[in-house]
């Protein structure tokens, strides 16, 4: 391949990828993001190919992995084009009836749609099934099109133009302006305006300076960057390009997780082929502009994540803050002007260019523009990576896209901005979701984890589990986050195994407003957010822990035993035997009963007593009652009442 | 316990010779390599790159991806992210702990396991998920642990 040289020469490459491609020759695509892969997406990708050739289809027919559809509950998805079917759960032994009927034949195999859970209907079109009818993916939407190490896939579908309309057409300020008028907001945690970060980049003296996207992506249960860059990898390249012509840049990085290894292979395919094809390299595009990446591989470490603890480590450094008197943006990677960005903000940047700031604009709301990418996790239906406007309803989100809570329980709050965030009750659930609106109701937008929980979730619990993350995460450069978290949890640890005592509720409020107005970098200022915004909508369920040594959501193990009802118990030997600790007593046609020193509160009679009979139950904060006299434990007497 | 190949250690570092800042870049190959980070290997590093043991010491460990301990020959890693934990996922770590005897970190003493807790692997949809040696177990049970486990020998 020779270097495109113009955008001429890109309009051009884009007709003969086009002209090559007979749009009526069946296409299969397979989702092959990590989450499917984990389900099997390998051994499909095999079936299908094997299934081709022996069906001697290999030649009329094509095949394409792709990144992430979003949908992942109902992984490995398979579908058809130019038919538009869309197969879920797709396992190796349903190859070849796929093949046999929607390929060779038009017929559509039935059990593998998506079936509506309320009217029953099957569903054939990806677009109509309401997981994807209700979203508005416009970062997020060519992923299922396009194979990412296959450059050509990018550039049919107007991959690198909004490059090529720079380089040609814009002077870098005129960029800049472009990006500033856009509003855009950085998608990683803080919502800083973007365009007003290159400037001062831009204007900061020093040389070189450097641009970066960070894909660390440390908050838990949150996947859009990894998804984005393992799926669509030149999207964020080109923003980045892009990018750094405004700022004036010719060096870049990208900082991945060690624990994404697809999005750094799938990433380091796009450099090679990006610097093959002349968008990367001295003279890009023969417009003379020059600029290179290169990908640094993060160690695993929470803190890293912040923008001036990733310059440090991508110096080969230990990755921790650096105090913030001088912005990175005048001194960053070796003291240089330093402009990091998020992925999906890098990825946003081209959409701008190509469509203007004025449409970019045009969606959202007052002070966020554009869509946001949520990944919507935990007790919900759908689980699943969903993009909507900037404004959109939790509601909307949860109920319409996630399909609601699982299992029919009921909802008991949000949970949004990782351990940075705080959690959002039900009495917010119509809340427009933009940067401002979750900061004022206590949370905040990070990088859009969205983690829903039902009503069998300890909020106390979770309080504890982010003050425990966060203590390990911590890397204890300044006391107040160092010891601040520690004393939180040891408080939250003995509200949980029923050892809180008054005033313990005021006491985390009194640290947690020093840690937020002390702490060195925004890991410690926020550390405490979990803590608060639980007190602050569950209270009542600290207090239960605290006063009454009970918790409501039976979940803390200090706080419940497991039962066996009586008047329930069919005798049946399962949770006898699968106890693994010897706790429960009984035998065949005699009512079993836990012996409570014995029992290690592991919850697998819970989980094994048969769904019809639900004899085990647990208790919190009332004695157990005793065990029924011998003679009353014979299982006839039951039959007779 | 596993010898270590001396000229592969020799080899790794030789990749990045003359560059600057790659030490973590270093390390992550040498850990992937051995699966441990051995008190010889810094000693190498030390030596030809002329660095104080004592900063890699603190990158090692500063990084949860590096481990100065040899790992056993499975490695079990218990999501606790926050989608696992809301599914349930702390009674499958106790579980595997109670069964095997180690605390997160820890490998049991016949080196069969190695346990390590993780903080979201990104495939919320399976929660909550265990994975031992790249295998991917989804919406795993407590009742179901134990066979999981024998099935790595």
């Amino acid at each position: 391949m020779s270097r495109v040289k113009s955008k001429e020469d890109l309009l051009a490459l884009q007709s003969a990828i086009l002209a090559k491609r007979n749009p009526d020759k069946p296409l299969i695509t397979l989702c092959s993001g990590t989450a499917c892969c984990a389900t099997g997406s390998d051994a499909v990708a095999n079936a299908i190919k094997a299934e081709l050739e022996k069906q001697g289809l290999s030649d009329t027919v094509n095949f394409r992995r792709t990144g992430c559809h979003g949908f992942c509950e109902r992984g490995p998805i398979v579908t058809i084009y130019p038919y538009d079917i869309c197969y879920l759960n797709v396992s190796p032994e349903d190859v070849p009836e796929i093949i046999s009927k929607s390929i060779k034949g038009h017929e559509i195999v039935e059990r593998l749609l998506y079936t509506d859970p309320n009217t029953g209907e099957r569903i054939v079109r990806e677009s109509d099934i309401p997981f994807y009818k209700y979203q508005t993916r416009l970062v997020f939407g060519d992923n299922p099109v396009i194979e990412p190490t296959n450059i050509e896939d990018y550039i049919a579908i107007g991959g690198y133009q909004a490059l090529a309309k720079v380089l040609e057409e814009m002077t870098p300020e005129e960029v800049l302006e472009e990006v500033k008028k856009s509003n855009l907001r950085g998608r990683g945690g803080g919502g800083f305006p973007a365009g007003r970060k290159w400037e001062s980049t831009r204007n900061a003296p020093g040389e070189p300076k450097y641009v970066i996207v960070n894909c660390d992506e440390g908050d838990p249960g949150a996947y859009m960057d990894r998804s984005l860059m393992e799926g669509n990898p030149h999207r964020v390249l080109e923003g980045l390009i892009i990018g750094a012509y405004a700022i004036g840049s010719h060096q870049g990085f990208v900082y991945v997780r060690q624990e994404y290894p697809l999005a750094v292979k799938n990433l380091s395919i796009a450099l090679d082929q990006a610097r093959e094809y002349g968008f990367l390299g001295d003279d890009i595009l023969g417009s003379g502009f020059k600029f290179d990446v290169c990908i640094h591989r993060g160690a695993g470490a929470f803190v890293s994540g912040e923008s001036s603890a990733l310059m440090n480590a991508i110096e080969g450094k230990v990755g921790e803050p650096r105090p913030k008197y001088i912005h990175t943006s005048e001194s960053g990677i070796w003291e240089k002007p330093s402009n990091l960005n998020n992925v999906e903000t890098w990825a946003n940047v081209p959409l701008i260019i190509e469509r203007g700031a004025d449409w970019f604009n045009s969606i959202g709301t007052e002070h966020s523009k554009g869509t946001k990418i949520f990944s919507l996790v935990g007790a919900v239906n759908n689980t699943g990576l969903v993009e909507v406007p900037m404004g959109t309803t939790l509601r909307d989100i949860i109920y319409k896209i996630g399909g609601g809570i699982r299992s029919g329980k009921k909802f008991k709050a949000v949970q949004t901005g990782g351990p940075s965030g705080g959690v959002i009750p039900e009495q917010y659930l119509d809340a427009p979701v933009d940067f401002d609106e979750l900061t004022r109701l206590g949370s905040m937008m990070g990088s859009g984890g969205m983690i829903v929980m039902a009503e069998d979730t300890c909020i106390v619990d979770i309080a504890r589990y982010f003050v425990d993350f966060l203590c390990d995460e911590s890397c204890g450069k300044c006391v107040p986050c160092r010891e601040g978290l520690k004393r939180m949890r040891d408080i939250l640890n003995d509200i949980v195994a029923g050892r809180g005592k008054e005033g313990d509720i005021e006491l985390l409020e009194e640290i947690a407003h020093v840690m937020k107005s002390a702490s060195l970098c925004a890991l410690g200022t926020t550390a405490a957010n979990p803590v608060l915004s639980t007190i602050r909508y569950f209270k009542a369920e600290y207090e239960a822990h605290i006063e009454e040594k009970r918790c409501p959501a039976l979940v803390c193990k200090d706080l419940i035993s497991y039962y066996i009802q009586p008047d329930k118990c069919i005798a049946c030997m399962l949770c006898l035997k699968n106890c693994p600790s010897g706790a429960i007593q009984g035998e065949k046609r005699k009512i079993h009963v836990i012996d409570q020193r014995k029992c290690i509160k592991c919850g697998i009679c819970f989980e094994v007593c048969p769904p019809k009979v639900r004899a085990v139950t647990k208790i919190s904060g009332k004695p157990v009652p005793p065990p029924l006299p011998e003679s009353e434990r014979v299982i006839e007497r039951r039959a007779k009442r | 316990m596993v010898e270590i190949d001396l000229n592969r250690v020799e080899e790794i570092i030789g990749r990045y010779e003359g560059e600057e800042g790659v030490l973590i870049q270093m390390l992550l190959d040498l850990q992937s390599e051995f699966n441990w980070i051995p008190r010889e290997v810094i000693a190498r590093i030390s030596e030809r790159l002329h660095i104080p043991k004592s900063q890699i010491y603190r990158i090692a460990s500063f990084y949860k991806a590096m481990s100065l301990s040899p790992v056993g020959r499975h490695v079990i890693q218990v999501c606790l992210g926050t989608a696992c934990q809301v599914r349930g996922a702390p009674r499958i770590m106790d579980r595997v702990k109670e069964s095997l005897g180690i605390e997160e970190g820890e490998t049991t003493q016949d080196m069969r396991f190695t346990l390590r807790r993780v903080n979201c692997l990104g495939c919320c949809a399976m929660g909550p998920v265990v994975v031992v040696d790249g295998d991917y177990h989804g919406k795993v049970t407590p009742s179901e642990v134990e066979d999981l486990l024998q099935s790595y020998k």
